[in-house]
């Protein structure tokens, strides 16, 4: 309920206003029936908005799903007389299916050419409805039964009015459920690339496939009531115009809010109905003269309101109240925390070798559980490329690299993860529009189990509460609970990496990986931070850290080890690396 | 199937392929200089084969009428955006260019075309309607975000076909038409009959591909065009005005649009929803070449070309079906083989 929670009141006004549209008397039957495809359209909407404004993934081919629901419960209902209430079932089950297997290969596309690929399967299925013979060609099939409900006939587009609204009002209610929650934080984590989220265990893969596979869903919906309600199907509804048409919708919405996929819907359903009867007129000729406004249109969101025309309403209603965080809530079970000084960490002549680069040379050192260990050396020496392959982002040409005794070399960044190695990046990896609660929350992703089904239907509260607990105890702990409910986007650069350590914190490592924590922060801020390491360390976290800021170094740092084009040069307790001439040979160029 | 239908069959798959490759090699072009996944690419074939259509049948082509509307909204719009920093020069030269022009072109077009010009004159007519369309579409959809990404770049290119298709319906209506072919006629060669006009699409093909790489290996605005294909930032550095480069790659598509459609007017009726399909084909083939080789994608094309016949003579109805099926697997090809840039936020 989360998308009516900012003005309840008005809501509940406005949902009885429209509930009463139908049987208010002098309400003509064209509004209702324009009425009825908006909340038609609307299910296609939202399941775009969540795709391609949430999930980072553009689909033109949406239209192909309403297709699949809309053809299942034609052929059932005329070719074998079900009723159209049994086929609903039979819809989503072919629409998921379809779904599935074009899913699979598309959410492996990357950039650009998924959006291609979506355009390429998009026009297949067009022409496969067309040139079927069980399907009816491009003629289609007609005569399809309307909805009963007993006697009742639902034929009247007053009756079907509130089949088709619960509809939707269904849908936003368990998007919104959706998107508040942990598989929804980690599907909307995919828009900032797949990297961060599977540093934290995030399967992206497997988020991509669910959120695309949900949007088919809705579509699918929406071509069963669609078939029902025109009672009749052909292919033409479900090409690639009408899938431009759908993304319009979202476009123009707002990516991001499901409400504005209905609003969308709703503005190109009733601009559509206008410009139909008025541009022929003004032309003179008959034709789909529409197309001309929508093109113009989507060009010029593009310009001038990138988010979308929802956002704008939006600064009308109330601001949201933020999230309150249930202090009662059980804490997560924690970590075994290893015992100080045994080895956590062994790094057996790792290399990496890019072509005919080797970036890190066989390359050797040791982290013992509860110190910070720093790895410096000049830019290029091969800092962040080690770390990226203690985190198994990249996978080490040879060497091996023992995790508390367990190899991790090659192994995937969200296994490592699991073990328990979290780390912050040097370029921020946050999510801007995202309040830093809900990105410090998606540290803590392993930490829950919840699923897709159980927080659409709310099930997952319980241990909701627990991970949020967590992690704005995370981000009070780091010094940033004024900032808690603002958008990431919003800190300072210094301050986002900060958020980064929360986020990092979250996910109850053994290992810490920092990635250049102190860069962009002022000096009280740099003192805070070595405060909060060193009293990490006091508790048994043990820290890897690159860093350039020297003084941060060797205040902090148990030991160091100094790489240089790949490789490790010098290693030892701090005030002993900082005077050893190779060190300062390969900083300053030779001492004279 | 006996080996003269297979040559048959593969000689029509050269000729679509060749067109195909004009088309593909024109999306990369443009790709690489504005890094905009042209779709309407086939708008400006259609409109070329339309405007030579109206020509030869002796009536004015509603490109010239659409020319005085876009030049006129683009002055209006431009002036409007940039307001703050526009000079007398810059509104003399928009009033000539965008207003004058095409209104003194629209009045010489619907003097001679009653006339029933001959077809080099109807062709020359055409390209001088067509071509000045390509920088007015970038200048008004593109321009004012080229910086943005790729992605945005795309979806806004699909708004610009939707509303391509549009007016080219308003201004062409809906009937399709068939262009007089250049060459009338057949010769025989070898086993083979050719059409005149098949021999003329792949001259036409091949001279042009000759044409594009000599202008970009020996001409000095060529090599601006590359070095903006190959950073924007640094091009702009070094002096070379990248606005001014999005409108001249523009104007290049606009014009291979324009002839690829006067060529295959004659072999196919087209309206003025028959380029997008066109264009996808071409689309193909320059995916294929990882919208980064001229050369990958003619030999693509053609080979679309070759393996649409083949389809559609075994399989007619599934013809669209089996041609775009194939970009699925090119694509995962090259999102396996580029290297994963993490989509940035916006």
């Amino acid at each position: 309920m989360k998308e009516f929670s900012s003005a309840p009141l008005l809501w509940i006004a406005v949902m009885l206003g429209f509930a009463a549209l139908p049987i208010l008397p002098g309400v003509p039957d064209f509004w209702i029936t324009l009425w009825d495809y908006i909340g038609i359209y609307s299910l296609v909407a939202i399941g775009l908005v969540l795709l391609t404004g949430v999930g980072g993934m553009t689909s033109f081919g949406q239209a192909a799903f309403v297709g699949f629901g809309a053809y299942v419960t034609a052929v059932l209902t005329s070719h074998f007389g079900w009723s159209p209430w049994l086929t609903l079932p039979a819809s989503l089950c072919v629409t998921g299916l379809a779904a599935f297997v074009l899913g699979l290969p598309t959410v492996r596309l990357s950039g650009h050419y998924l959006p291609l690929g979506t355009i390429a399967w998009g026009i297949c299925v067009f022409y496969l409805f067309g040139n079927t013979e069980a399907l009816g060609r491009f003629d289609g099939i007609s005569g399809l039964p309307p909805f009963t409900l007993g006697p009742i006939s639902l034929i009247d587009s007053r009756a079907a009015f509130y089949l088709i609204w619960c509809c939707v009002l269904l849908a936003i209610v368990l998007s919104g459920n959706l998107l508040d929650s942990r598989m929804g934080r980690a599907i909307r984590a995919l828009r900032g690339g797949t990297q961060a989220a599977e540093s934290f265990g995030v399967r992206t893969a497997q988020a991509k496939l669910t959120v695309f596979i949900y949007a088919a869903l809705l579509a699918g919906l929406s071509g069963w009531l669609y078939a029902h309600v025109q009672r009749a199907v052909s292919p033409s509804p479900f090409g690639l115009h009408a899938g431009i048409e759908y993304l319009l919708m979202a476009v123009l919405g707002g990516s991001g809010h499901v409400l504005g996929g209905v609003f969308g819907a709703a503005v190109v359903a009733i601009l559509k109905d206008h410009l139909q009867s008025l541009l022929p007129k003004l032309i003179g000729a008959d034709g789909n003269f529409e197309t001309i406004v929508f093109g113009v249109l989507m060009v010029v969101i593009l310009q001038f309101a990138r988010q979308g025309l929802w956002p704008f309403a939006l600064k009308l209603l109330p601001a949201p109240k933020p999230r309150r965080i249930e202090q009662s809530a059980a804490p997560l079970p924690r970590r075994a925390v290893p015992e100080v000084g045994s080895p956590l960490l062994q790094v057996e002549k790792a290399r990496k070798v890019f072509g005919g680069l080797v970036a890190v040379n066989d390359v050797s050192f040791n982290v013992k559980a509860g110190e910070i260990v720093g790895l410096i050396g000049p830019n290029g020496a091969g800092k962040s490329t080690t770390f990226n392959l203690l985190t198994g982002v990249l996978r080490a040409t040879s060497g091996s690299i023992l995790y508390r005794g367990q190899e991790i070399a090659g192994r995937p960044a969200r296994d490592v993860a699991a073990l328990g190695v979290a780390r912050t990046f040097q370029h921020v990896k946050l999510i801007g529009r995202m309040s830093v609660l809900e990105n410090v929350a998606i540290g803590a992703h392993l930490r829950g189990s919840s699923g897709v089904l159980s927080s659409m239907l709310l099930l997952d509260r319980e241990e909701e509460e627990r991970l949020l607990r967590e992690a704005a105890m995370q981000i009070e702990r780091v010094g940033l609970k004024e900032h808690m409910h603002k958008p990431a986007a919003s800190l300072a650069l210094g301050q986002q990496r900060i958020v980064e350590i929360a986020r990092a914190l979250c996910l109850d490592p053994a290992l810490l990986l920092l990635d250049e924590p102190a860069a962009g922060l002022r000096f009280g801020e740099k003192q805070e931070l070595a405060a909060l390491l060193s009293q990490l360390r006091s508790e048994g976290m043990s820290v890897l850290l690159v860093e350039h800021d020297m003084d941060f170094v060797m205040n902090l740092t148990d030991h160091l080890v100094v790489l240089d084009f790949g490789e490790k040069i010098a290693e030892g307790a701090p005030a002993s690396v900082s005077a050893d001439p190779v060190v300062l040979e390969a900083y300053l160029g030779g001492v004279e | 199937m006996n080996s003269t239908i297979a040559l048959f069959l593969l000689q029509d798959g050269v000729i679509n392929g060749a067109i195909y490759a004009l088309l593909g090699v024109t999306l990369v072009l443009i790709f690489a200089v504005t890094r905009v996944i042209f779709v309407p690419q086939g708008e400006f074939a259609a409109w070329g084969a339309l405007t030579l259509a109206s020509l030869e049948s002796g009536a004015t082509p509603g490109t010239a009428l659409l020319l005085v509307v876009l030049g006129v909204s683009a002055a209006v719009v431009e002036t409007i955006r940039e307001r703050a920093s526009m000079r007398p020069a810059r509104l003399g030269v928009m009033a000539v260019r965008d207003v004058a022009m095409p209104i003194a072109l629209l009045l010489i077009v619907s003097t001679i075309a009653p006339t029933k010009p001959a077809l080099w004159l109807s062709v020359l007519l055409t390209l001088a309607l067509v071509v000045p369309l390509g920088p007015l579409v970038y200048r008004l959809a593109f321009q004012p975000i080229a910086d943005a990404t790729v992605l945005t770049l795309f979806i806004a290119a699909i708004g610009v076909h939707f509303a391509m298709i549009g007016l080219g319906l308003i201004f062409f209506g809906a009937e399709g038409f068939r262009n007089e072919p250049f060459i009338a006629g057949v010769f025989p060669l070898g086993p083979l009959m050719f059409k005149g006009q098949s021999l003329v699409i792949l001259a036409a093909t091949a001279a042009l591909l000759a044409a594009l790489w000599f202008f970009f290996e020996h001409s000095m605005l060529g090599k601006a065009l590359r070095a903006t294909a190959i950073n924007r930032l640094g091009a702009r550095l070094v002096g070379i005005p990248t606005r001014a480069t999005g409108r001249i790659a523009f104007a290049l598509a606009a014009a291979i649009g324009a002839l690829s459609g006067t060529l295959i007017g004659s072999l196919t009726t087209i309206s003025y929803d028959s380029g997008f399909i066109i264009s996808l084909k071409g689309f193909v083939a320059a995916i294929a070449a990882g919208l980064a080789s001229y050369p990958v994608t003619v030999v693509a094309a053609i080979g679309v070309g070759v393996l649409e016949s083949f389809a559609a003579f075994f399989a007619s109805a599934y013809k669209e079906v089996i041609v775009f099926s194939l970009i699925i697997p090119l694509l995962i090809w090259r999102s396996l083989v580029t290297a994963h840039h993490d989509e940035e936020e916006e």
